[in-house]
Protein backbone atom coordinates (compact mmCIF):
# COMPACT_ATOMS: atom_id res chain seq x y z
CA UNK A 1 0.00 0.00 0.00
CA UNK A 2 2.82 2.39 0.86
CA UNK A 3 4.36 1.87 -2.56
CA UNK A 4 1.12 2.85 -4.28
CA UNK A 5 0.75 5.94 -2.12
CA UNK A 6 4.32 6.97 -2.93
CA UNK A 7 3.62 6.43 -6.63
CA UNK A 8 0.52 8.57 -6.44
CA UNK A 9 2.29 11.33 -4.56
CA UNK A 10 5.15 11.32 -7.06
CA UNK A 11 2.67 11.55 -9.90
CA UNK A 12 0.82 14.56 -8.52
CA UNK A 13 4.13 16.26 -7.76
CA UNK A 14 5.23 15.73 -11.34
CA UNK A 15 1.94 17.15 -12.59
CA UNK A 16 2.69 20.38 -10.72
CA UNK A 17 5.63 21.15 -12.98
CA UNK A 18 3.73 20.70 -16.20
CA UNK A 19 2.19 23.52 -18.14
CA UNK A 20 -1.51 23.95 -17.42
CA UNK A 21 -3.63 22.78 -20.31
CA UNK A 22 -6.42 25.25 -19.64
CA UNK A 23 -6.44 28.73 -21.18
CA UNK A 24 -7.12 32.12 -19.58
CA UNK A 25 -10.29 32.26 -21.59
CA UNK A 26 -11.30 35.76 -22.56
CA UNK A 27 -7.69 36.84 -23.16
CA UNK A 28 -6.44 33.60 -24.58
CA UNK A 29 -8.63 31.71 -26.95
CA UNK A 30 -8.12 28.41 -28.55
CA UNK A 31 -7.79 28.92 -32.30
CA UNK A 32 -10.74 27.35 -33.98
CA UNK A 33 -10.31 24.44 -36.31
CA UNK A 34 -9.81 25.70 -39.87
CA UNK A 35 -13.17 24.40 -41.02
CA UNK A 36 -14.98 25.63 -37.89
CA UNK A 37 -18.42 27.07 -38.61
CA UNK A 38 -18.79 30.02 -36.28
CA UNK A 39 -20.38 33.42 -36.78
CA UNK A 40 -20.85 34.54 -40.37
CA UNK A 41 -18.66 37.01 -42.21
CA UNK A 42 -19.44 39.07 -45.32
CA UNK A 43 -16.41 39.43 -47.59
CA UNK A 44 -15.22 41.99 -50.16
CA UNK A 45 -13.36 41.86 -53.48
CA UNK A 46 -9.73 42.97 -53.76
CA UNK A 47 -10.82 46.43 -54.86
CA UNK A 48 -13.02 46.83 -51.82
CA UNK A 49 -16.38 46.23 -53.47
CA UNK A 50 -18.78 44.07 -51.53
CA UNK A 51 -19.19 40.57 -52.85
CA UNK A 52 -22.84 40.40 -51.86
CA UNK A 53 -25.16 41.21 -54.75
CA UNK A 54 -28.37 41.04 -52.76
CA UNK A 55 -29.70 37.96 -54.56
CA UNK A 56 -31.30 36.54 -51.39
CA UNK A 57 -30.28 32.98 -52.28
CA UNK A 58 -28.80 32.60 -48.79
CA UNK A 59 -32.09 33.60 -47.22
CA UNK A 60 -33.82 31.06 -49.45
CA UNK A 61 -31.38 28.28 -48.60
CA UNK A 62 -31.54 28.92 -44.89
CA UNK A 63 -33.48 26.06 -43.26
CA UNK A 64 -34.51 28.15 -40.26
CA UNK A 65 -35.10 31.42 -42.07
CA UNK A 66 -32.76 33.46 -39.91
CA UNK A 67 -31.32 35.61 -42.73
CA UNK A 68 -32.97 38.81 -43.82
CA UNK A 69 -31.69 40.62 -46.94
CA UNK A 70 -33.05 43.91 -48.24
CA UNK A 71 -31.68 44.40 -51.77
CA UNK A 72 -31.27 47.82 -53.36
CA UNK A 73 -30.24 49.04 -56.85
CA UNK A 74 -26.59 50.01 -57.26
CA UNK A 75 -25.81 53.62 -58.11
CA UNK A 76 -23.73 53.27 -61.33
CA UNK A 77 -21.50 56.20 -60.27
CA UNK A 78 -20.67 54.78 -56.85
CA UNK A 79 -21.43 51.05 -56.90
CA UNK A 80 -21.38 49.16 -53.63
CA UNK A 81 -21.10 45.78 -55.32
CA UNK A 82 -20.13 44.82 -58.89
CA UNK A 83 -23.62 43.53 -59.72
CA UNK A 84 -26.90 45.33 -60.40
CA UNK A 85 -28.00 45.18 -56.84
CA UNK A 86 -26.43 45.11 -53.38
CA UNK A 87 -27.64 44.30 -49.89
CA UNK A 88 -28.86 47.50 -48.26
CA UNK A 89 -29.63 45.54 -45.11
CA UNK A 90 -28.25 42.17 -44.19
CA UNK A 91 -29.30 40.73 -40.84
CA UNK A 92 -28.82 37.33 -39.25
CA UNK A 93 -30.67 36.20 -36.16
CA UNK A 94 -27.99 34.26 -34.32
CA UNK A 95 -30.51 32.87 -31.85
CA UNK A 96 -32.12 30.98 -34.70
CA UNK A 97 -29.09 30.15 -36.81
CA UNK A 98 -28.04 26.51 -36.64
CA UNK A 99 -24.64 27.13 -38.28
CA UNK A 100 -25.28 24.61 -41.04
CA UNK A 101 -23.41 26.63 -43.65
CA UNK A 102 -26.07 26.30 -46.36
CA UNK A 103 -25.99 30.06 -46.87
CA UNK A 104 -22.30 29.85 -47.77
CA UNK A 105 -22.97 26.97 -50.15
CA UNK A 106 -25.85 28.78 -51.84
CA UNK A 107 -23.94 32.03 -52.32
CA UNK A 108 -23.01 32.51 -55.99
CA UNK A 109 -20.30 35.10 -55.23
CA UNK A 110 -18.83 33.48 -52.11
CA UNK A 111 -19.75 36.61 -50.20
CA UNK A 112 -20.86 34.91 -47.01
CA UNK A 113 -18.86 32.34 -45.08
CA UNK A 114 -18.92 31.03 -41.56
CA UNK A 115 -16.03 32.45 -39.57
CA UNK A 116 -14.09 31.39 -36.48
CA UNK A 117 -15.93 33.46 -33.89
CA UNK A 118 -17.88 31.51 -31.30
CA UNK A 119 -18.23 33.85 -28.30
CA UNK A 120 -21.71 34.97 -29.25
CA UNK A 121 -23.52 35.29 -25.95
CA UNK A 122 -24.92 38.68 -25.09
CA UNK A 123 -26.84 40.39 -22.34
CA UNK A 124 -29.59 41.63 -24.63
CA UNK A 125 -31.69 39.58 -26.99
CA UNK A 126 -31.68 42.38 -29.59
CA UNK A 127 -27.92 42.24 -29.81
CA UNK A 128 -28.01 38.67 -31.00
CA UNK A 129 -29.41 39.87 -34.34
CA UNK A 130 -26.25 40.90 -36.14
CA UNK A 131 -26.44 43.57 -38.80
CA UNK A 132 -24.42 44.17 -41.92
CA UNK A 133 -22.06 46.57 -40.08
CA UNK A 134 -21.00 43.76 -37.81
CA UNK A 135 -20.90 41.04 -40.43
CA UNK A 136 -19.05 42.92 -43.15
CA UNK A 137 -15.31 43.11 -43.02
CA UNK A 138 -14.21 46.67 -42.44
CA UNK A 139 -12.43 48.53 -45.18
CA UNK A 140 -8.69 48.25 -45.24
CA UNK A 141 -8.29 44.98 -43.38
CA UNK A 142 -10.43 42.54 -45.24
CA UNK A 143 -10.10 39.20 -46.87
CA UNK A 144 -11.44 38.24 -50.21
CA UNK A 145 -13.39 35.33 -48.91
CA UNK A 146 -14.03 32.22 -50.89
CA UNK A 147 -10.89 30.16 -50.79
CA UNK A 148 -10.22 30.31 -47.03
CA UNK A 149 -13.53 30.13 -45.27
CA UNK A 150 -12.34 31.06 -41.80
CA UNK A 151 -9.07 32.92 -41.90
CA UNK A 152 -8.09 33.85 -38.37
CA UNK A 153 -7.87 37.51 -37.60
CA UNK A 154 -9.59 38.42 -40.81
CA UNK A 155 -12.37 40.70 -39.72
CA UNK A 156 -11.80 43.79 -37.62
CA UNK A 157 -14.60 42.78 -35.30
CA UNK A 158 -13.15 39.46 -34.29
CA UNK A 159 -12.89 39.90 -30.59
CA UNK A 160 -10.44 37.52 -29.06
CA UNK A 161 -8.37 36.99 -32.16
CA UNK A 162 -6.75 40.44 -32.12
CA UNK A 163 -3.46 38.97 -30.96
CA UNK A 164 -3.18 36.81 -34.04
CA UNK A 165 -1.81 38.68 -37.00
CA UNK A 166 -4.18 39.05 -39.86
CA UNK A 167 -3.58 36.49 -42.54
CA UNK A 168 -2.33 33.78 -40.18
CA UNK A 169 -2.75 30.41 -41.78
CA UNK A 170 -5.48 28.77 -39.70
CA UNK A 171 -4.07 25.30 -40.21
CA UNK A 172 -0.67 26.37 -38.86
CA UNK A 173 -2.28 28.19 -35.94
CA UNK A 174 -4.19 25.06 -35.05
CA UNK A 175 -1.14 22.85 -35.30
CA UNK A 176 0.90 25.24 -33.17
CA UNK A 177 -1.77 25.23 -30.52
CA UNK A 178 -1.97 21.47 -30.43
CA UNK A 179 1.79 21.17 -30.20
CA UNK A 180 2.08 23.61 -27.31
CA UNK A 181 -0.77 22.17 -25.29
CA UNK A 182 -0.66 18.49 -25.98
CA UNK A 183 2.54 16.91 -24.85
CA UNK A 184 4.19 14.87 -27.56
CA UNK A 185 6.16 12.71 -25.13
CA UNK A 186 2.98 11.08 -23.97
CA UNK A 187 1.54 8.09 -25.66
CA UNK A 188 -1.92 8.98 -24.40
CA UNK A 189 -2.64 12.59 -23.57
CA UNK A 190 -3.54 13.09 -19.93
CA UNK A 191 -1.57 10.18 -18.53
CA UNK A 192 1.50 12.30 -17.90
CA UNK A 193 3.92 9.69 -19.14
CA UNK A 194 2.66 7.16 -16.65
CA UNK A 195 2.72 3.68 -18.02
CA UNK A 196 -0.76 2.41 -18.60
CA UNK A 197 -1.29 -1.29 -18.65
CA UNK A 198 -4.41 -2.19 -20.56
CA UNK A 199 -6.68 -4.44 -18.53
CA UNK A 200 -6.33 -8.09 -19.43
CA UNK A 201 -9.60 -9.87 -19.98
CA UNK A 202 -9.75 -13.46 -18.89
CA UNK A 203 -11.51 -15.56 -21.44
CA UNK A 204 -13.28 -18.66 -20.28
CA UNK A 205 -14.02 -20.19 -23.68
CA UNK A 206 -11.44 -20.95 -26.36
CA UNK A 207 -11.62 -17.76 -28.35
CA UNK A 208 -15.25 -18.17 -29.16
CA UNK A 209 -16.04 -14.63 -28.16
CA UNK A 210 -13.65 -13.22 -30.74
CA UNK A 211 -15.06 -15.04 -33.75
CA UNK A 212 -18.47 -13.56 -33.22
CA UNK B 1 8.00 37.38 34.30
CA UNK B 2 6.25 40.51 35.53
CA UNK B 3 9.12 41.84 37.60
CA UNK B 4 11.46 43.47 35.13
CA UNK B 5 9.01 45.58 33.16
CA UNK B 6 6.21 46.18 35.61
CA UNK B 7 2.61 45.10 35.33
CA UNK B 8 1.52 47.49 32.57
CA UNK B 9 4.58 46.77 30.51
CA UNK B 10 3.75 43.10 30.72
CA UNK B 11 0.11 43.73 29.74
CA UNK B 12 1.26 45.90 26.83
CA UNK B 13 3.55 43.18 25.51
CA UNK B 14 0.87 40.52 25.82
CA UNK B 15 -1.67 42.66 24.00
CA UNK B 16 0.85 43.46 21.27
CA UNK B 17 1.68 39.78 20.84
CA UNK B 18 -2.02 38.91 20.79
CA UNK B 19 -2.68 41.41 18.02
CA UNK B 20 0.28 40.17 16.00
CA UNK B 21 -0.79 36.55 16.41
CA UNK B 22 -4.37 37.35 15.47
CA UNK B 23 -3.27 39.14 12.31
CA UNK B 24 -0.82 36.38 11.45
CA UNK B 25 -3.37 33.63 12.01
CA UNK B 26 -6.09 35.35 9.99
CA UNK B 27 -3.71 36.12 7.13
CA UNK B 28 -2.24 32.65 7.19
CA UNK B 29 -5.69 31.08 7.07
CA UNK B 30 -6.79 33.33 4.22
CA UNK B 31 -3.69 32.63 2.20
CA UNK B 32 -3.92 28.92 2.94
CA UNK B 33 -7.15 28.96 0.99
CA UNK B 34 -5.32 30.70 -1.82
CA UNK B 35 -2.42 28.25 -1.66
CA UNK B 36 -4.78 25.33 -1.62
CA UNK B 37 -6.59 26.52 -4.72
CA UNK B 38 -3.37 27.36 -6.50
CA UNK B 39 -1.61 24.08 -5.70
CA UNK B 40 -4.68 22.02 -6.53
CA UNK B 41 -4.95 23.90 -9.80
CA UNK B 42 -1.37 23.13 -10.76
CA UNK B 43 -1.76 19.48 -9.79
CA UNK B 44 -4.83 19.30 -12.02
CA UNK B 45 -3.13 21.21 -14.85
CA UNK B 46 -5.25 24.32 -14.35
CA UNK B 47 -4.26 27.93 -13.73
CA UNK B 48 -6.08 28.57 -10.45
CA UNK B 49 -7.23 31.98 -9.24
CA UNK B 50 -5.47 34.71 -11.21
CA UNK B 51 -8.08 37.43 -11.67
CA UNK B 52 -8.02 39.49 -8.47
CA UNK B 53 -4.73 41.35 -8.14
CA UNK B 54 -1.36 40.19 -9.45
CA UNK B 55 -1.32 36.37 -9.67
CA UNK B 56 -4.71 36.41 -7.96
CA UNK B 57 -3.07 37.33 -4.66
CA UNK B 58 -6.00 39.46 -3.55
CA UNK B 59 -8.41 36.57 -4.03
CA UNK B 60 -8.72 35.81 -0.26
CA UNK B 61 -9.69 39.44 0.31
CA UNK B 62 -12.37 39.21 -2.32
CA UNK B 63 -13.60 35.97 -0.75
CA UNK B 64 -13.87 37.61 2.66
CA UNK B 65 -15.83 40.52 1.23
CA UNK B 66 -18.10 38.08 -0.56
CA UNK B 67 -18.73 36.06 2.60
CA UNK B 68 -19.54 39.22 4.54
CA UNK B 69 -22.23 40.22 2.10
CA UNK B 70 -23.78 36.79 1.68
CA UNK B 71 -27.31 36.30 2.84
CA UNK B 72 -27.37 34.74 6.29
CA UNK B 73 -29.82 31.87 6.01
CA UNK B 74 -30.62 29.50 8.84
CA UNK B 75 -32.87 26.44 8.97
CA UNK B 76 -36.18 26.39 10.80
CA UNK B 77 -36.29 24.40 14.03
CA UNK B 78 -32.63 24.94 14.82
CA UNK B 79 -31.29 25.26 18.35
CA UNK B 80 -30.82 28.99 18.20
CA UNK B 81 -28.20 29.40 20.87
CA UNK B 82 -26.10 26.38 19.94
CA UNK B 83 -26.39 27.21 16.26
CA UNK B 84 -24.69 30.51 16.98
CA UNK B 85 -22.30 29.14 19.59
CA UNK B 86 -20.84 26.32 17.49
CA UNK B 87 -19.03 28.38 14.84
CA UNK B 88 -17.84 30.78 17.51
CA UNK B 89 -16.21 27.87 19.36
CA UNK B 90 -14.61 26.72 16.12
CA UNK B 91 -13.01 30.08 15.43
CA UNK B 92 -12.06 30.96 18.99
CA UNK B 93 -10.59 27.61 19.96
CA UNK B 94 -8.47 27.44 16.86
CA UNK B 95 -6.96 30.83 17.65
CA UNK B 96 -6.53 29.98 21.37
CA UNK B 97 -4.33 27.02 20.53
CA UNK B 98 -1.96 29.34 18.78
CA UNK B 99 -1.25 31.20 22.03
CA UNK B 100 1.21 28.59 23.25
CA UNK B 101 3.20 27.98 20.09
CA UNK B 102 6.72 29.41 20.25
CA UNK B 103 7.63 30.83 16.88
CA UNK B 104 11.11 31.81 18.04
CA UNK B 105 13.49 31.16 20.92
CA UNK B 106 13.27 33.34 24.02
CA UNK B 107 15.04 36.67 23.60
CA UNK B 108 16.74 38.20 26.63
CA UNK B 109 16.78 41.99 26.83
CA UNK B 110 18.56 43.00 30.03
CA UNK B 111 16.88 41.21 32.88
CA UNK B 112 13.69 40.65 30.88
CA UNK B 113 13.12 37.48 28.88
CA UNK B 114 10.78 37.89 25.93
CA UNK B 115 8.94 34.72 25.02
CA UNK B 116 7.64 34.58 21.49
CA UNK B 117 4.52 32.66 22.35
CA UNK B 118 1.62 34.69 23.66
CA UNK B 119 1.46 33.13 27.12
CA UNK B 120 4.42 31.06 28.11
CA UNK B 121 3.12 28.13 30.13
CA UNK B 122 5.30 25.25 31.24
CA UNK B 123 2.68 22.72 30.10
CA UNK B 124 2.21 24.40 26.70
CA UNK B 125 1.81 21.12 24.85
CA UNK B 126 -0.98 20.04 27.16
CA UNK B 127 -2.70 23.39 26.69
CA UNK B 128 -2.55 23.11 22.91
CA UNK B 129 -3.89 19.56 22.95
CA UNK B 130 -6.71 20.63 25.23
CA UNK B 131 -7.63 23.50 22.93
CA UNK B 132 -7.51 21.49 19.71
CA UNK B 133 -9.66 18.82 21.36
CA UNK B 134 -12.29 21.44 22.16
CA UNK B 135 -12.72 21.87 18.41
CA UNK B 136 -14.82 18.72 18.32
CA UNK B 137 -17.53 20.54 20.26
CA UNK B 138 -17.94 23.11 17.55
CA UNK B 139 -18.36 20.45 14.90
CA UNK B 140 -20.63 18.22 16.92
CA UNK B 141 -22.80 21.03 18.27
CA UNK B 142 -22.97 22.65 14.85
CA UNK B 143 -24.15 19.38 13.33
CA UNK B 144 -26.65 18.82 16.12
CA UNK B 145 -28.07 22.36 16.27
CA UNK B 146 -28.78 22.71 12.57
CA UNK B 147 -31.75 20.31 12.55
CA UNK B 148 -30.61 18.64 9.35
CA UNK B 149 -29.81 15.01 8.69
CA UNK B 150 -26.60 15.73 6.78
CA UNK B 151 -25.35 18.00 9.51
CA UNK B 152 -26.18 15.51 12.22
CA UNK B 153 -24.48 12.63 10.42
CA UNK B 154 -21.43 14.80 9.77
CA UNK B 155 -21.35 15.84 13.39
CA UNK B 156 -21.65 12.26 14.65
CA UNK B 157 -18.94 11.04 12.36
CA UNK B 158 -16.60 13.79 13.36
CA UNK B 159 -17.21 13.21 17.06
CA UNK B 160 -16.28 9.55 16.63
CA UNK B 161 -13.36 10.32 14.35
CA UNK B 162 -11.84 13.08 16.40
CA UNK B 163 -12.08 11.15 19.66
CA UNK B 164 -10.38 8.08 18.20
CA UNK B 165 -7.63 10.06 16.50
CA UNK B 166 -7.06 12.18 19.57
CA UNK B 167 -5.65 9.02 21.17
CA UNK B 168 -3.31 8.44 18.26
CA UNK B 169 -2.10 12.04 18.47
CA UNK B 170 -1.49 11.72 22.21
CA UNK B 171 0.43 8.46 21.82
CA UNK B 172 2.51 9.81 18.99
CA UNK B 173 3.46 12.85 21.04
CA UNK B 174 4.30 10.78 24.10
CA UNK B 175 7.60 9.63 22.57
CA UNK B 176 8.74 13.22 22.22
CA UNK B 177 7.70 14.01 25.78
CA UNK B 178 9.73 11.04 27.05
CA UNK B 179 12.76 12.19 25.08
CA UNK B 180 12.59 15.82 26.11
CA UNK B 181 11.29 15.24 29.61
CA UNK B 182 9.13 18.33 29.38
CA UNK B 183 5.77 19.67 28.22
CA UNK B 184 7.23 23.13 27.75
CA UNK B 185 7.21 23.87 24.03
CA UNK B 186 10.35 26.02 24.23
CA UNK B 187 12.28 23.36 26.12
CA UNK B 188 11.19 20.68 23.68
CA UNK B 189 12.67 22.73 20.85
CA UNK B 190 15.84 23.55 22.76
CA UNK B 191 16.39 19.83 23.42
CA UNK B 192 16.45 19.27 19.66
CA UNK B 193 19.56 21.39 19.10
CA UNK B 194 21.86 19.31 16.92
CA UNK B 195 19.47 16.45 16.34
CA UNK B 196 15.81 16.92 15.54
CA UNK B 197 13.38 14.50 17.07
CA UNK B 198 12.19 13.40 13.63
CA UNK B 199 15.42 11.40 13.36
CA UNK B 200 14.92 9.81 16.77
CA UNK B 201 11.16 9.36 16.41
CA UNK B 202 10.42 8.95 12.69
CA UNK B 203 7.51 6.63 13.39
CA UNK B 204 6.00 9.06 15.87
CA UNK B 205 6.27 11.85 13.30
CA UNK B 206 4.37 9.83 10.72
CA UNK B 207 1.76 8.78 13.24
CA UNK B 208 1.32 12.36 14.38
CA UNK B 209 1.06 13.72 10.86
CA UNK B 210 -1.49 11.12 9.77
CA UNK B 211 -3.53 11.56 12.93
CA UNK B 212 -3.17 15.31 12.48
CA UNK B 213 -4.76 15.08 9.05
CA UNK B 214 -7.69 13.30 10.66
CA UNK B 215 -7.84 15.83 13.48
CA UNK B 216 -7.98 18.68 11.00
CA UNK B 217 -10.66 16.94 8.91
CA UNK B 218 -8.37 16.89 5.93
CA UNK B 219 -8.51 14.49 3.06
CA UNK B 220 -8.14 11.50 3.05
CA UNK B 221 -9.88 11.70 6.43
CA UNK B 222 -12.47 14.41 5.74
CA UNK B 223 -15.43 12.19 6.56
CA UNK B 224 -17.31 14.77 8.65
CA UNK B 225 -17.79 16.81 5.52
CA UNK B 226 -17.60 14.15 2.83
CA UNK B 227 -19.31 16.23 0.19
CA UNK B 228 -20.37 13.39 -2.04
CA UNK B 229 -22.28 11.73 0.80
CA UNK B 230 -23.23 14.43 3.25
CA UNK B 231 -23.61 17.66 1.35
CA UNK B 232 -21.16 19.74 3.34
CA UNK B 233 -21.36 17.67 6.52
CA UNK B 234 -21.65 19.53 9.78
CA UNK B 235 -21.65 22.96 8.15
CA UNK B 236 -24.27 22.19 5.50
CA UNK B 237 -26.75 24.64 7.01
CA UNK B 238 -24.28 27.40 7.76
CA UNK B 239 -23.91 30.41 5.52
CA UNK B 240 -22.26 33.81 5.41
CA UNK B 241 -19.90 34.63 8.29
CA UNK B 242 -20.95 31.62 10.34
CA UNK B 243 -19.66 29.44 7.55
CA UNK B 244 -16.61 31.66 7.28
CA UNK B 245 -15.78 30.88 10.89
CA UNK B 246 -15.78 27.14 10.21
CA UNK B 247 -13.76 27.73 7.10
CA UNK B 248 -11.27 29.88 8.99
CA UNK B 249 -11.08 27.33 11.80
CA UNK B 250 -10.26 24.53 9.38
CA UNK B 251 -7.33 26.42 7.92
CA UNK B 252 -6.11 27.68 11.29
CA UNK B 253 -6.24 24.10 12.53
CA UNK B 254 -4.05 23.08 9.62
CA UNK B 255 -1.54 25.76 10.57
CA UNK B 256 -1.64 24.64 14.20
CA UNK B 257 -1.17 20.96 13.37
CA UNK B 258 1.82 21.85 11.22
CA UNK B 259 3.14 24.17 13.92
CA UNK B 260 2.97 21.42 16.53
CA UNK B 261 4.65 18.98 14.15
CA UNK B 262 7.37 21.55 13.48
CA UNK B 263 7.90 22.26 17.16
CA UNK B 264 7.91 18.65 18.28
CA UNK B 265 9.75 16.95 15.45
CA UNK B 266 11.41 19.46 13.13
CA UNK B 267 13.23 21.59 15.68
CA UNK B 268 10.86 24.55 15.70
CA UNK B 269 12.81 27.74 15.09
CA UNK B 270 16.19 25.98 14.95
CA UNK B 271 18.12 26.09 11.68
CA UNK B 272 18.92 22.71 10.09
CA UNK B 273 22.67 23.37 10.35
CA UNK B 274 24.45 25.46 12.95
CA UNK B 275 26.13 27.75 10.41
CA UNK B 276 22.71 28.90 9.14
CA UNK B 277 21.80 30.37 12.53
CA UNK B 278 22.22 33.95 11.27
CA UNK B 279 18.77 33.62 9.68
CA UNK B 280 16.13 34.53 12.28
CA UNK B 281 14.27 31.67 13.92
CA UNK B 282 10.88 32.96 12.79
CA UNK B 283 11.94 32.44 9.18
CA UNK B 284 12.94 28.83 9.84
CA UNK B 285 9.70 28.25 11.63
CA UNK B 286 7.71 29.68 8.70
CA UNK B 287 9.68 27.68 6.15
CA UNK B 288 9.08 24.46 8.05
CA UNK B 289 5.36 24.96 8.52
CA UNK B 290 5.02 26.00 4.88
CA UNK B 291 6.59 22.73 3.78
CA UNK B 292 4.26 20.72 6.00
CA UNK B 293 1.23 22.72 4.86
CA UNK B 294 2.18 22.09 1.26
CA UNK B 295 2.42 18.38 2.03
CA UNK B 296 -1.09 18.49 3.48
CA UNK B 297 -2.49 20.10 0.34
CA UNK B 298 -0.47 17.74 -1.81
CA UNK B 299 -1.91 14.73 0.04
CA UNK B 300 -5.40 16.14 -0.29
CA UNK B 301 -5.20 16.21 -4.05
CA UNK B 302 -3.59 12.80 -4.35
CA UNK B 303 -5.40 10.39 -2.08
CA UNK B 304 -9.08 9.47 -2.16
CA UNK B 305 -11.27 9.54 0.93
CA UNK B 306 -11.30 6.61 3.38
CA UNK B 307 -14.43 4.63 3.97
CA UNK B 308 -15.82 5.21 7.45
CA UNK B 309 -15.25 1.72 8.85
CA UNK B 310 -11.75 1.62 7.42
CA UNK B 311 -11.01 4.96 9.00
CA UNK B 312 -12.01 3.59 12.38
CA UNK B 313 -10.09 0.37 11.83
CA UNK B 314 -7.02 2.30 10.78
CA UNK B 315 -7.19 4.53 13.83
CA UNK B 316 -7.74 1.85 16.44
CA UNK B 317 -5.96 -1.12 14.91
CA UNK B 318 -2.97 0.45 13.19
CA UNK B 319 -2.16 3.90 14.54
CA UNK B 320 -2.87 3.15 18.20
CA UNK B 321 -0.82 -0.08 18.48
CA UNK B 322 2.04 1.54 16.58
CA UNK B 323 1.90 4.50 18.93
CA UNK B 324 1.96 2.22 21.97
CA UNK B 325 4.86 0.26 20.52
CA UNK B 326 6.71 3.51 19.95
CA UNK B 327 6.22 4.54 23.57
CA UNK B 328 7.42 1.17 24.87
CA UNK B 329 10.52 1.10 22.65
CA UNK B 330 11.39 4.71 23.47
CA UNK B 331 10.90 4.10 27.17
CA UNK B 332 13.00 0.92 27.16
CA UNK B 333 15.84 2.57 25.27
CA UNK B 334 15.83 5.58 27.60
CA UNK B 335 15.79 3.32 30.66
CA UNK B 336 18.61 1.12 29.32
CA UNK B 337 20.78 4.14 28.52
CA UNK B 338 20.17 5.56 31.97
CA UNK B 339 21.09 2.27 33.61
Amino acid sequence: MLKEIAQGMAFTLRQMFRKPITLNYPEEQKPTFPRHRGRHMLHRYDNGLERCIGCELCAGACPVGCIYVLPAENDPEHPVSPGERYAARYEINLMRCIYCGYCAEACPTEAITLGPRYDLADYRREHTVVTKDELLESWPSFTTGGAKPSVLGAGADQRGHEKLESGVDPVKAWDAFEESHIHPDEATPGHGGLEVTPPTVKRTGSGEGESR
Amino acid sequence: MVGAIGFWGWVGIVVLKAVIILIFVATAAAYMSYAERKVSARIQLRHGPNRVGPLGLLQPLADVVKLFFKENTAPKGRERFLFLLAPSIAGAVAIFAFAAIPVNGPTTIGSFTLHWDLIHVNVGLLFILAMTSLGVYSIFLGGYAANSKYSLLGGLRSAAQLISYEMAVAFAIMGVIILSGSLDMEQIVTKQTGLWFIFLQPLAFFLYFIAGLAEGNRLPFDLPEAESELGAGYHTEYSSMKFAFYFLAEYINMVIICSIATTLFLGGWLPPFAFLSFIPGVIWYLVKISLLLFTMIWIRFTLPRFRYDRLMNFGWKVLLPLGLMNIVVTGVVIALRAA
